[in-house]
Formats: C-alpha cells, structure tokens, sequence
C-alpha cells in the first residue's frame, strides 16, 4: 500500500497542477527535511557568495554559454563530482541499513524509503558520475590529443552539457518533490508500469534519463566526428594516443547503443501515459522484451564506461615507467574487438529468465571470450611496466590499484558468465560485489588516476600528494573491506536489495561491510581535502612548463592551462607518442609569426533549450499538460530560432595571439635561467 | 585566411571537395524507376495471392533488401570513398548491430517464450478471424 | 631518397616539420555531413528496436484484430506512391541547388513537402479508421507495437516537413551559401533515409502481415 494517496486534485487546480498537491512534499520525512535544510542553507550561502563578488556575469560568460571544450570538461567533471556525493549518501544509508537490520529490528529505512535509496544509487552512479565524469575527460583531452582546436561541433558541445545536467536535475528534484521510482536501476515492468508505479517516481527516471541520453547521443556524435576529422597532419590512425582510440571505441558504442535505452523507454513510457501494452501482463504485451532490449543497451554501456579509463591506465602506465606502450597495434585490436564483442554478450544479464540451454550456452561463451582482448590489455601493460623507470606518483598508483582490483572483479564476472553457475548467484550479492569490484577498481579508480594525472595541465599546479596518498590507500583498503563480505554472502545465497533479515549469522559480514564504507568516506574526504589543500598551496604546487610528468602525447605541448586556441599552430605528428617524439628530436617551439585565429562563438541556446526540456520533463511527470505543451513549443522554437543565427564565430586578434604566446615564451625562458 | 577560403568554397556551390555526389537527372530517374518495379511487384504478389505465403515472403523481403541498397546508390549517393570511406564504415557497422538486434531479439523472444509464456506459442489461434 | 613523393612534413633538407606553412584549414562545417550521417545510423537504431519490438509482438492480438483485418493495402500502395514521388522531387531540388538555382530548389522543395504532406495526411486517415473501428494502440501489443512503429515514422516526416518549410524560409533570406547548402544536404539524407525505413515498414508490416 503506498503511503503516498493519488492526487485529490480536481477541475480548475487539477489543470493547473495536474497530479501535484501538497502531499507531494515529504513534510514527515526527517531525513528528507534535514537534506533539504542542507541543501537550502549551501545552495544560498553559494548563490550569496556569487552574487557578493558580482560573479554571475563572468560565470555566464565565461562558463554557462562557453563552446571551448576545455571548460565544458571542467563543468562535466564538478557535475560528476556532486552527484558522487549524492549517490555515495545514497550508498552509506544502505549499508547503516543492511548493517542494523536483523534480529527483530527493521532499521531506520522502511521499504518506501529504501527501495527508492538503491534505484537512485544506481542511476545517479551511473548516469550523473560515471557518465559525465568520462565525457568530460573525453572532452577535456581529446582535441589537446589530437592537436585541433577544440570538438566538431562546439555548440553541440555546449548543449550536451547541459542537458545532462538537466537530467541530473530532474532526477535531484524527485528527492523533494515527490518520489523517485522504486524499481532498481533499470526499472523493470510489469513493477514499473502504471499499474504497479502509479506514481510519479518511475516518470522522474524515465525523463531524468530520457533527457540525459539526448545529451550523450550528441556528445558520442560530437566525438567520433571531432576524432575522424579534426587530427593534426600526420597524424594517422595508428599514430593516435591510444586514449584517443578507446575513446573513439567508447563514442562509437554510445552512438549504436544509447537510440535502443531511447526507444525502450519511450515504449515504457507509451505504456505509463497512453496504456499501450508492450510490457504489460495482459492485452500481449511481453515484460521479457523490456528485458532483453535494456540489456541490449545495458552490457555496451559498461564498456562505454571502462574502456576510456582503459587508455587513461595505457597513458599513465607508459608515462610513469617512461616508456613507450607496449603492444599499440595490440591495444587497438584488442579495443576493436571488445567494442564488437559487447554487442554479443546482452544475455548473460538474464540467463534465469528462461531462454533454455542453447541461447544460454552462445551467451555464455561469447561472455568468455570477452575477457580474453582485456588480458591482453593487462599484458601489455605489465610488459610496458617490465624495465621501465617507474615512478609512484599518484596516477601510477591508481593504475597499479585498478590492475589488482580489476582482474579479481574480471575473474567473477568469468563465473558468473557460466550460466548454471550464474542460477545460484544472479542477482545475489555475489553479483553485486562483482560488479562494484569493476566499476571501482576500473572505472573510479580510473577517473581517480585521471584526475591526479591531468589537473596540473587543466589548472596550472599539482594536486597535493600526501592527501592524495591517504585517500588512495582509504579507498583501496576500504573498498576491499566494503565488498569482500558481500562476495561471502552472494555465496552463502544472500540476495541483493534486501533490507531487513532473519539470519543472525549474517549481521558481521553487513557490519564489515559498513565499515569498509565509512573508511571509503573517509577516503572521499581525504580527496576532497586534497582539492581544499592544493588549491589553498597552488603556488607552492604551480607548474609553469607544461609538461610536469615528462609526457609524451601532445597535450602537454601546451601551457597549463592551455590558451583558449589550443595551439597557436597546429602541431604536425610524425610518430605515436607525438610529444615524446617532438622532445626527442629537440623540437624548437616557434616564438614569431602569429596569426589571428578563428574561434566559435558563445552561445546561450543550450542552457535555454535544457531548461525548457526541464520544465517540459516536470510538465509530463505531473501531468501538468499545459506546462508539457508550452514547453515544446518553447523548445521549437527556440531550436527554430537558433538555426537563423548563422553568425556563430569570431577570430581572436593576431595581437591577443602575440601577447599570449610572448607571455609563453618569457615562461619558458625563465624556466630555462633557472 | 579561413575567410577567403570561404568564399571560394561558397562561389562553387555544390561542388566541395570529398563532398557527396550529386548525381544526375538521369542517375535519379534509374533509381526511381528501379524503385517502382521493386515497389510494384511485392504489392502485386500480395494482393494476387498469385504464389504461396512463404515464397512470396521470401521474395518481398529480397526486394526491400535491393530496394533499399537502389535507394542508398542512386539517391543517397553512397560510395566508398566519402569521408574517407568512414560513411560506409559506419554504414556496415550499423547494418551489423541492427541485425543482432533483430536476429539476436527475435532467437531470445522466441525461446523465452516457447519456454514461459502461459501457453507458449504453438497451436494457439489469437485471430479474431480464425475465432470459432 | 627512392622516387617516391615528396613527404610534405619533411623540409627541404629531410627534416622533420613541426608546424606547416599554411596552417591546415577545417573548413566551417566540414565535420556536418559525417557528423549528420552518424546521427542517420543512430536513428536506424532506434527504428531497429521498433522493428524488433514489432516482430516479438506481431501474433499478439489479445483475440483482437489483426493485420488481415485492418489493412488496406491500396492506401498502402498509395501512400508509398507518395513518399518515393517525394524522395525524387528532392532529388530535383538538390540538382537544381548544384547549378545555382535559388528558385528552383525552392519550388521542388514546396513540391517535395505537398507530396510529405500528402503521405501523412493519407496515414492520419488510415490511424483514424483504425481507431474508430476499435483497434487503438491499447487494444493489444500488436497494435501498440503497429502504432508505435509507423507512427515514430510519421513523426519523423512531420518534423522532417517542419525543417523543410525552415529551410524554405531561409534559402529566401539567404539564398545558396554554404551553410544552406549543408543544411539541404542533411535534409536530403534524412529524407531518403525516411523513404528507406518505410521499404522496410511497408515490407515487414503491411505485406508480410497479409501473408500471415
């Protein structure tokens, strides 16, 4: 029985409001109360602060409109960076819950609360960290890789942004007004149909997602584009950075596998508003469809996630032992394959739904032989590490981490891939454990490498290390001791999503586990810290040469941070590991000769167009149709319009070119007196 | 620089360079034509019942396939070399995924439901015209 | 050095070149068309998972009606009659724009879009009928799948004949400059692309459902 009653509201108000009424606002709710209160009290000191140093006209201008990829990265980065928090939160309530309830008490959580609190840990981790976080890497370096200006479509660029920020609004909303879905993840029908989710928490998933994918689609478009056109001369494709590759191998994936999350939520949604039967009990529909296509979509997008923080790892490891990658043509293969090889696999997300033996047994071993490109990948990179001049700076630490993590959370997923193996443990914690073992050991970790590696060339200083440090080794040992247990359990038959249990015995494993998650929240602080830290010391931590770890791709041929051109000429590439190959060579980087320089312009379309579709996306989840219409209207329009603008750039002046790269040149110069 | 450039791509409109094809009149009126034999014959087996439903099936279906391959030569302009035979690339990788997403839909649907659908999918009549 | 050609990021003596002479120029909108075409292969992904989603659901007729008892196949014919007659008025828009000729691309746009209109008006009627006679999208999963697929394709023609009264409007105002000539270019793709899907829509739909 849902404690929250259909709306009560009639004639003129329920026009107006459609299904929204006051009991829509969790006035009972101490815990949402107490977040709200957070939220209000730092989301007005922030707005305070902003408008008291008169900020907001260099915040639009410089970053809410801006088209340079540079800083649509950063903001993709904070945006990941906050909605961690957010599903962290979601995380450490989980675990206080799991770890509590036995022996007669139900916790604090009851059913309502928690269901919600593991369905928006999984979204927001995915959809609002992971997904963003890549993407604004991805954005960040691949044109300083490349040796471009910046992306192929620049405006697109700048809406993608913020579409997924619309997403993650949307999503963020759903905590105060309302209810999120109650589902899971991927929002499973018949429960997540109208007749089972009456509510409004499944559309705030549906449009949270909806919106966001819009955003992806074009990003992954954007990318591919930028990547095939936009390369230096010289620069073929077996010359690229090999983050460039798996990224390129990433946007591809996101390109052939984001239309199918579109088109199988827009039928579940067809079913919710118009009573379709897709995936309905009755009338012929067929929840199994809905299954199979969101797997279709889900198993590529994990390898949309892993496999650009698969070329972070080669580009950190091949730095830090200063050493060229070993193995590049296998690296590519092994990307090309496993790009492929995503597509073949779908099934092993549901082997106990029935299929029989033989559709299990195809899945099963293609699953198998999977695994088989990223071995390869971890050889390589082994064999890159064998005689070469390590150093343990931090990202090369996150490397060695996710290598020890990662090919455990492999090893499981190979078990779970043996389908009579798998009808013990699917969905049990055991699947849990395995998958976090990857996405923390691969992804997370990844970013975190990511992050130490490349913000001396985004900001200009080094991240400090001894916070570093402690975040690092909290986070590992954390990380072990948060889901060590639950691979124990998933084995004894414990099933995920649990929130209260009968077996005593049972209680250690959830309270180890609880504990390893308070020593990753430590570890989080420690980084947040670290940022607090290196930002406070960032002259002491300053890096004027642009190249702080002796890298070898090009995008530490620039200033850090780099000029808003890129590069003031436009590199040539005569080898792999262009940059280590210019440094070799004695490359003597020009001080003369500068032209003006052609640039997009700002555009403020974007954000219009994403605040549109969130008012649109509040419209249709509650049923205020007035609003729904209005908006798309608004939305047509305003895209209408823009398509009349055809005056879109500038160039900069040949004279803020001299005066930047003269600035470089004395830079430099002092470096070399010193 | 970029500027003037430009403008000599603007004075020779339609003609870029590693641009796609523009075809003919003549190019258009094949494709056309092609199109309508192919069109015209699967809507006259049909309607004629003139052979038996799994030939007919067979043949409409090996026509939309020519059809289809008609309208990406004559009126797509697809060729091997534009952008630098990226465009085709991307085309065959997408044939690829949509056939595993169909075959692959199709092979699972077909088993999950022969296994657990209530009355699986053999035998049982669900058109109305075949209602006793 | 054997006689091959002259490697243009060597200098005079064999050097390596870091930079070139004449900076290597991305012509405004040379990323469209690759960039327009990749958004066409994730459309086809979408209109994949329709036809999947029609295939799975295709003999569910919750003792409703089926393909046999709906479809028409002369407004069928018809309507594709429409679409295919657009798709070559396109053509001709495009070679007129290929020889300069505002007003000609013009008028077979406008003839091009009474011919998409024509296509959606005959299929808004066949909808209708559907509809009054009882077989809704709701009726059962046949039907929603039914619905669900033409009609994404008719849709994508509604906003396709949107983009095309724009364009209209803006080769009057601006006439053939480049940045036209790009956006006639991802219409045209779009459009036969459009045509495209419904080979397969009227194949794997309509005639094969009649044959059931």
């Amino acid at each position: 029985m849902s404690p929250h009653p259909a709306s009560e509201n009639s004639g003129i108000w329920k026009t107006l409001f459609g299904r929204l009424d006051w009991s829509a606002f969790p006035i009972h709710e101490p815990i949402l109360i107490g977040t709200f209160a957070m939220v209000v009290l730092g989301g007005g000191a922030l707005l305070a602060v902003i408008t008291k140093y008169r900020l907001w006209g260099w915040l639009w201008r410089d970053w809410f409109t801006t088209v340079d990829h540079k800083r649509i990265g950063i903001m993709y980065m904070i945006l990941g960076l906050v909605m961690f928090l957010r599903g962290f939160a979601d995380a450490i309530m989980m675990r206080l819950q799991q770890a509590m309830a036995f022996n007669g008490s139900e916790g604090y959580l009851n059913a309502h609360h928690y269901d919600q609190i593991f369905t928006a840990h999984g979204v927001i981790m995915i959809f609002f960290v992971a997904m963003p976080m890549i993407t604004g890497l991805m954005n960040y370096m691949i044109p300083l890789q490349i040796g471009a200006r910046d992306v192929s479509f620049p405006f697109l660029n700048n809406f993608s942004f913020w579409m997924t920020t619309a997403g993650a609004v949307i999503t963020m909303m759903s905590l105060f007004v309302g209810e999120f879905a109650r589902t899971g993840w991927l929002a499973y029908p018949p429960l997540s149909g109208i007749a089972y989710s009456p509510g409004v928490g499944v559309d705030y998933y549906i449009w949270g997602l909806q919106i966001a994918g819009i955003g992806t689609l074009l990003s992954g478009i954007n990318l591919i584009a930028t990547i095939v056109k936009m390369r230096a001369p010289g620069m073929s494709m077996m010359k690229l950075p090999i983050f460039v590759w798996t990224s390129l191998c990433a946007n591809i994936l996101i390109v052939a596998a984001f239309p199918v999350l579109t088109a199988v939520l827009g039928l579940l949604s067809l079913d919710r508003y118009v009573g379709t039967a897709f995936f309905t009990n009755d009338m012929g529909g067929n929840p199994m469809m809905y299954v199979n296509l969101i797997w279709i979509w889900g198993h590529p997008e994990v390898y949309i996630l892993i496999l650009p923080l698969f070329g972070v790892f080669s580009e950190v490891t091949s730095t830090f032992c200063s050493k060229r990658l070993f193995g590049y043509a296998s690296m590519v293969y092994a990307t090309a394959v496993i790009t492929i090889l995503s597509y073949l696999v779908w099934l092993h997300h549901f082997f106990t739904m029935g299929s029989g033996a033989s559709v299990n047994s195809f899945f099963g071993i293609t699953t198998m032989v999977i695994s088989i490109p990223t071995g390869a990948k971890i050889f390589n990179w082994l064999f890159t590490m064998y005689r070469g001049r390590i150093r343990f700076e931090l990202p090369m630490m996150w490397t060695i981490a996710f290598m020890l993590t990662f090919v455990i959370g492999g090893m499981t997923g190979v078990l779970l891939a043996v389908p009579p193996a798998d009808f013990v443990l699917h969905n049990s914690l055991f699947l849990i454990a395995h998958f976090h073992n990857v996405i923390i050991g691969g992804v997370l970790f990844g970013l975190f490498a990511a992050i130490n590696y490349w913000w001396p060339k985004a900001f200009g200083f080094k991240l400090d290390k001894k916070w570093g440090v402690r975040s690092f080794w909290l986070w590992v040992v954390g990380f072990w001791m948060a889901f060590m247990p639950l691979y124990i359990l998933g084995l004894m038959g414990v099933t995920r999503r649990m929130r209260v249990f009968d077996d005593p015995s049972l209680q250690i494993w959830f309270q180890i586990a609880a504990l390893g998650a308070f020593m990753i929240a430590a570890g989080i602080a420690c980084m947040f810290i670290q940022f607090y830290v290196s930002i406070r010391n960032r002259e002491a931590l300053k890096d004027t040469t642009g190249d702080p770890w002796d890298g070898r791709t090009l995008e530490w041929a620039t200033s850090s941070p780099p000029p808003d051109y890129n590069f003031a000429f436009t590199p040539v590439a005569h080898d792999g590991d262009a940059w280590a190959d210019m440094k070799k060579r004695g490359y003597q980087r020009p001080t003369s000769g500068f032209t003006s320089i052609h640039m997009p312009s700002n555009t403020a379309t974007g954000i219009i167009l994403s605040a549109l579709s969130v008012s649109f996306s509040v419209g249709m989840i509650w049923y205020m149709w007035w609003l729904a219409g209005l908006s798309f209207l608004g939305i047509l329009a305003v895209a209408i319009g823009h398509t009349f603008n055809y005056k879109r750039d500038f160039y900069i002046p040949e004279e803020e070119v001299v005066r930047i790269e003269n600035a470089r040149t004395a830079q430099l110069a002092q470096l070399a007196g010193k | 620089m970029s500027a003037h450039q430009d403008m000599h791509h603007g004075h020779q409109a339609g003609h870029h360079d590693d641009a796609h094809d523009h075809g003919s009149y003549g190019s258009y009126m094949i494709g056309f034509a092609l199109s309508v034999i192919l069109t015209a014959i699967p809507f006259w087996l049909v309607m004629g019942e003139v052979l038996s439903p799994a030939t007919t099936g067979f043949i409409i279906v090996a026509f939309a396939a020519v059809q289809i391959v008609v309208h990406m030569i004559f009126f797509l302009h697809m060729n091997t070399r534009s952008e630098g035979g990226w465009t085709f690339m991307a085309l065959i990788f997408t044939v690829v995924i949509v056939v595993i997403t169909l075959a692959g839909s199709m092979w699972v649907m077909h088993h999950l439901n022969t296994n657990m659908m209530p009355h699986g999918d053999a035998g049982m009549v669900h058109e109305m015209s075949q209602m006793p | 050095m054997a006689t091959q050609a002259p490697n243009p990021y060597l200098d005079a003596q064999g050097r390596p070149l870091y930079h070139l002479a004449e900076e290597p120029h991305h012509p405004e909108g040379s990323s469209t068309s690759l960039g327009f075409w990749m958004y066409l292969m994730s459309d086809c992904l979408i209109f994949a998972c329709l036809f999947a989603t029609y295939a799975v659901l295709s003999g569910s007729f919750a003792a409703g009606p089926g393909p046999r008892d709906l479809f028409d196949l002369n407004l069928v014919a018809l309507n594709t009659a429409m679409l295919l007659f657009s798709s070559i008025t396109y053509g001709f828009a495009m070679l007129a724009s290929a020889k300069g000729r505002v007003g000609g691309t013009i008028g077979w746009l406008g003839v091009t879009g009474l011919f998409g209109l024509a296509f959606l008006g005959i299929e808004l009627y066949e909808f209708a009928h559907l509809i009054h006679e009882g077989a809704t999208p709701m009726r059962s999963g046949f039907l929603s799948a039914f619905f669900a697929l033409v009609g994404t394709h008719g849709l994508h023609v509604t906003f396709g004949l949107i983009w095309l009264v724009v364009l209209m409007v803006q080769l009057r105002m601006k006439g053939l400059i480049p940045a036209n000539m790009r956006r006639l270019m991802c219409l045209s793709m779009f459009w036969h692309f459009l045509d495209v899907i419904w080979i397969g829509v009227f194949t794997f739909v309509y005639l094969m459902g009649m044959l059931q």
